[in-house]
């Protein structure tokens, strides 16, 4: 194989492969039980990144309210989690037994309509990922069709944010309120709560993960990527190229959505309960940050972002309780400053011509391709 | 901060064969993988059977509260009062003779933050127990963790009933002690009629709205002519006020918390509320710590119903300001909430000498039936259902942001997390 076909190989592949190794094989040997579960609920925000990779990367869209869709997946499962949950035995104490302890504490005395088709596991999975698009849709669609896009976008994704997590808390009697969704017990019939269930879904998680990195790759290589990153570079060239960039637009963003969707349910799985605090302005911005931090063009960097900041936040809080906020912010203002690409730009300027130097033997390194015409990874 | 522990690296030091055993099978064979914890390496010795964190010389704790975020203003109190009584319980010879060295972690406010934390302090540190959470979503979000894990949570805060479990020790008051016994108070003291019932809206304010509700009702026979809950945060009170005009209840009964009592108490007085000399205002969640955000001249002559004032005149209380304030600086005040905490780890150590161990079985059983003589708001005792046996009482407010205490219970008020005909 010539050098130029494995160099090829190498970088399309190698950052994938390191990543399978250190999810599957690393991780699991060297963590114990509590710390593999806490990646696995790291890798949960992998998902948004995921989708703001596509949509905020490739095409240009920031969106400053993925917690939204996060929110949604989350709270779609955790409604039939909690409802397993509530069986009439388990609730007996209560006014009315059979519905979720805190409709209890509000005094409902029945089960709400929006409520019931989450007794179907079936319903779930599908809404995992269906109510996350279908809102997503709304909002883009609104948006894209008037052509209102970069700033006032940011600003209406962050305002619909707000607006959820207020819908949420005030409705506690239909959401459980600031408490959020909490006690949650089996998937049918499977006890979510050990810690081999916990290594058990960590390990989903990782596939799932996985696969979506590989459905992200195989969109941006498509014609679709390169349409995209057209939009994102000159959005009215495109227009007067005879395509409908609204469409387009609307599309990426739900299946960014979609993918946020699934992200939230694997938390959901994975912590035992589902809280507004989490779908907040706050959390919606951080995963933005994940994003910038991994490297906002690169799928694997951006997913390595989200691992990098939470194990930060993780170990910066045990130890300095007080003034870990400090030491994040330090984290933040550091990166974005000195390499502005993220932590995957400062693989592909430095990492990957240094390897390539030393293994494959080049006798000058390429120039660091710029990110504009970047595509995957 | 942090302190340091030993204990730390025990899941490192399990064995490596188990682990990479673990890891190579991973992929095809998930499902028969997991197990249970790395075991500790500490000899079972008669005191600690269980593996907790225990030394021959030292227990370790955790104290788990927010220190940044939104609730870290309502928090530090609790943790200064923690910190406190560990220290002093250090000072008298520590716990079956050992000391106390506590691991502290950070809530930050956020539900699932507490339950990582709650989980890391009884999985990975072992703590022998916690004291930590403040408000019901955060004991919400950690009570499976310590349920699962076996830990013990002692909890400070006042708070709405409907829960009651082997793993928590509830420190503060549930809603029926702090409510009824306020309410026959101002019923018989002030004749009152007619209730105006006000709260932030969520699960605290809602239930105990709903206890005093039933009690006025079905109990006292009296009237209840409005009822009104505000988002949290909410600053604007103007229409409720009007309403409250119009209807003109002989008592206000307030349960709004947090920074929007600051609004609620300025705009009440603007409207012309004079709660010195003609209008009854009581309220169960403004402690010392709220009036210095709402200015005592905008609440004088309100009357707080809950167990602790920090003019109680007794002894203990005495003592325990004057420690209270050498530690942490003489303008600090405190509130009911703060006494609770410093309850904690004096009755966990009253316990855990009864029980001759610091396993939490033996713990959890033996928990009924403690006593605390020096508790600064009196004598305490734990009820079988976890909770205080404590008085109530009522105070109103001066000016200075300390409260008068003008009324107690003659006797211990029974905790009922559960009442009947208040559901």
């Amino acid at each position: 194989m010539t050098n130029a076909k494995l160099r090829s190989l190498a970088s399309n592949w190698l950052g994938f492969v390191l990543l399978s190794a250190l999810l599957i094989l690393v991780f699991p040997a060297v963590l114990d039980d509590f710390r593999l579960n806490l990646v696995g609920k790291y890798l949960s925000f992998g998902f948004v990144v995921l989708g703001l990779v596509l949509c905020w990367g490739y095409t240009g869209i920031l969106s400053l309210g993925q917690g939204i869709f996060f929110g949604l997946g989350g709270y779609c499962i955790a409604m039939f989690l909690k409802l397993e949950a509530s069986t009439p035995e388990n609730t007996a104490i209560q006014s009315t037994p059979g519905i979720p302890d805190f409709m209890d504490w509000n005094q409902l005395t029945e089960l709400p309509f929006f409520w019931e088709p989450f007794h179907s596991f079936a319903f779930t999975v599908i809404a995992i990922m269906a109510v996350p698009a279908a809102v997503a849709f709304i909002l883009a669609y609104a948006m894209f069709k008037r052509r209102v896009g970069g700033v006032y976008f940011a600003i209406i994704t962050q305002a619909v944010t707000a607006v959820l997590t207020i819908l949420i808390i005030g409705q506690q009697g239909y959401t459980g309120g600031i408490n959020g969704i909490t006690d949650l017990r089996t998937l049918l019939g499977w006890d979510i709560r050990t810690d081999e269930a916990h290594n058990i879904l960590y390990f989903i998680c990782v596939a799932l993960l996985l696969v979506c990195i590989l459905l992200g790759r195989f969109v941006l290589k498509s014609k679709l990527g390169r349409i995209l990153v057209a939009i994102r570079d000159k959005e009215e060239r495109v227009r007067f190229s005879g395509y409908d960039v609204a469409n387009f637009k609307v599309f990426v963003f739900c299946v960014a959505a979609a993918l946020a969707g699934v992200g939230g349910a694997m938390f959901t799985l994975q912590v035992g309960f589902m809280s507004p605090t989490i779908i907040g302005i706050v959390p919606s911005i951080e995963m933005v940050i994940f994003c910038a931090l991994g490297g906002r063009l690169s799928l694997i960097g951006a997913v390595l972002g989200a691992l990098i900041v939470n194990a930060a936040k993780t170990t910066f809080s045990e130890m300095f309780p007080e003034l870990w906020l400090f030491a994040m912010g330090g984290l933040f203002i550091g990166v974005t400053l000195f390499f502005p690409r993220g932590l995957a730009g400062l693989v592909d300027d430095y990492v990957v011509p240094f390897l390539s130097k030393v293994f494959l033997g080049d006798k000058k390194t390429p120039p660091p391709e710029p990110a504009v015409t970047k595509l995957a990874e | 901060m942090a302190t340091d522990d030993t204990s730390n690296n025990k899941g490192l030091t399990s064995p490596m064969r188990r682990k990479l055993l673990k890891g190579m099978a991973a992929v095809p064979a998930v499902a028969a993988f997991g197990g249970g914890m790395a075991r500790s390496s500490f000899a079972a010795d008669g005191v600690n059977t269980t593996g907790l964190a225990v030394t021959d010389t030292e227990v370790t704790v955790g104290i788990l509260h927010s220190v940044t975020g939104t609730m870290a203003i309502s928090e530090t109190g609790s943790v200064q009062a923690e910190k406190l009584a560990i220290d002093q319980i250090n000072a008298m010879g520590g716990v079956l003779g050992r000391k106390i060295k506590y691991i502290q972690e950070d809530g930050a406010s956020d539900w699932p933050t507490f339950a990582e934390k709650a989980k890391k302090l009884l999985v990975q540190d072992k703590c022998a127990s916690v004291f930590g959470c403040w408000t019901s979503a955060s004991r919400k979000a950690v009570l499976p963790v310590f349920e699962q894990y076996n830990g013990m949570l002692y909890y400070p805060t006042f708070y709405e009933g409907l829960e009651q479990s082997k793993n928590v020790i509830y420190t503060g008051q549930e809603a029926t002690q702090q409510i009824i016994a306020g309410l026959d108070w101002v019923v018989k003291e002030k004749g009152a009629k007619s209730f105006y019932l006000l709260g932030s809206d969520y699960i605290w304010p809602r239930t105990s709205n709903k206890i005093a509700r039933k009690h006025i009702e079905n109990f006292l026979k009296l009237k209840v002519v409005g009822e009104e809950y505000f988002p949290l945060g909410h600053t604007q009170f103007n229409s409720a006020i009007n309403k409250i005009k119009l209807k003109k209840p002989d008592v206000i009964y307030a349960i709004i918390v947090g920074g929007s009592n600051v609004a609620f108490y300025k705009q009440l007085k603007a409207a012309g509320f004079d709660l010195e000399n003609k209008q009854t205002l009581l309220t169960i969640s403004v402690t010392e710590d709220e009036i210095l955000g709402i200015g005592g001249e905008n609440i004088v002559g309100a009357y707080a119903c809950m167990k602790y004032f920090q003019s109680l005149d007794n002894e203990n209380n005495k003592k325990f300001v004057s420690a209270f304030k050498e530690m942490w600086g003489k303008d600090i005040v405190i509130g009911d909430v703060t006494q609770a905490a410093y309850l904690g780890p004096w009755l966990w150590k009253l316990t855990v000498e009864k029980a001759g161990s610091f396993d939490i079985d033996k713990v959890a059983a033996a928990s009924p039936g403690i006593e605390f003589t020096g508790a600064p708001e009196g004598y305490v005792r734990i009820h079988e259902n976890h909770h205080l046996w404590s008085k109530t009482r009522v105070g109103r407010a001066r000016t200075d942001g300390q409260y008068d205490v003008v009324y107690e219970t003659a006797d211990l008020v029974e905790p009922n997390p559960f009442p009947e005909g208040y559901q």
